[in-house]
């Protein structure tokens, strides 16, 4: 289903966001080490990723506000569960555990693997493995549910739109 | 390892020297606009969010026609980190002075927690903030939280970085 200019899109946007990562100096782990050793050597550095990241990103959802579609698409598909859970936080709070051990978050690691260096490929098979991990592990818990109520279960794919189209 | 004492104070290490100039955040505010860049035009050409954990979760979960795009993003990134592999090689920077068995759990916590959280630092860091997602601005002050401490615990009982 993915037209051929979507994938030409797609592919453009990930040499993007990579140059971006190498520029900003994200995909050194010594780095992203420094960065969250907060009360040790800081080096405040990374900060401006996400500040400039946030600030330019923040002008496209500005002009997405303004159109009915996007170009290549039918529709925006955009999240839009507000509420806080334990499945989020728990994530996030592993995540960030990850992050600090290992200096590589996932979009880094995806562009350090080239280089051909142990560490970077010994991190992404690892968190390939995690994702899968992650899957087993959901299917078993649907499993386990009697009656899951929708709210508990957020589609990982939560950026496809619900056949009738109604806010998660 | 890293020349880092000819930098700036806080600078990221083994930036180019023309980066370099413009200031200890210069790289680090550089990088992040072309990030910016390339989730606002995802999100306008595509309608979709660029969160990378996200892009490749759906990989490992096949359904038809959803595959296409997530292969050409994954491809883009890894054709910019052979580039750089060619051409400058400093930006990748060197491995973490740590055993393999820290990469491996580091790998396996953030696979499983950004599938498990719905986002890393692309999707809910810079796509989910700049939306004013109060689910990714929780999970930004959390997976911070975590890894700060995280990185002052290692500090402390003495792993190298």
């Amino acid at each position: 289903m993915s037209r051929p200019l979507e994938l030409v899109a797609a592919g453009f946007v990930g040499l993007l966001f990579g140059l971006g990562l190498l520029v900003a100096g994200m995909v050194q782990p010594a780095n992203v080490v420094g960065f969250l050793d907060l009360f040790g050597d800081w080096k405040p550095a990374l900060m401006g990723v996400m500040g400039g990241g946030i600030a330019v990103n923040a002008v496209g959802v500005l002009i997405m506000k303004r159109m009915g579609k996007p170009l290549l698409g039918a529709t925006f598909h955009l999240p839009t569960r507000r509420d806080l859970d334990k499945r989020l936080l728990t994530g996030a709070a592993l995540f960030g555990v990850g992050w600090a051990i290992g200096g590589f978050c996932p979009g880094p690691a995806l562009v350090a693997v080239p280089s051909g260096r142990a560490d970077a490929l010994l991190f992404l098979l690892s968190m390939l493995g995690g994702m899968a991990l992650f899957n087993v592990w959901e299917r078993k818990a649907a499993l386990d549910r009697p009656a899951p109520a929708p709210t508990l279960s957020p589609n990982p794919a939560a950026a496809q739109p619900e056949p009738g189209g109604g806010p998660a | 390892m890293l020349p880092s004492s000819s930098l700036p104070p806080g600078a990221a290490d083994a930036a180019p020297s023309w980066l370099a100039a413009l200031g200890p955040f210069g790289p680090a505010l550089a990088g992040g606009v072309l990030i910016g860049l390339s989730t606002s035009l995802f999100l306008l050409l595509t309608g979709r969010i660029a969160g990378i954990s996200g892009v490749l979760g759906g990989l490992l979960n096949p359904r038809a026609g959803d595959m296409g795009w997530r292969a050409a993003f994954v491809g883009g990134l890894v054709l910019a980190g052979a580039g750089a592999a060619l051409f400058a090689p400093a930006a990748l920077g060197a491995p973490l002075a740590r055993a393999p068995i820290f990469i491996v759990l580091a790998g396996l916590l953030v696979g499983f927690g950004t599938r498990l959280g719905n986002g890393c630092t692309s999707g809910h860091g810079v796509c989910g903030i700049s939306r004013g997602s109060p689910r990714s601005l929780a999970s930004v002050l959390t997976f911070m939280a975590t890894g700060i401490l995280t990185a002052t615990l290692l500090r402390l009982i003495g792993v190298p970085a």
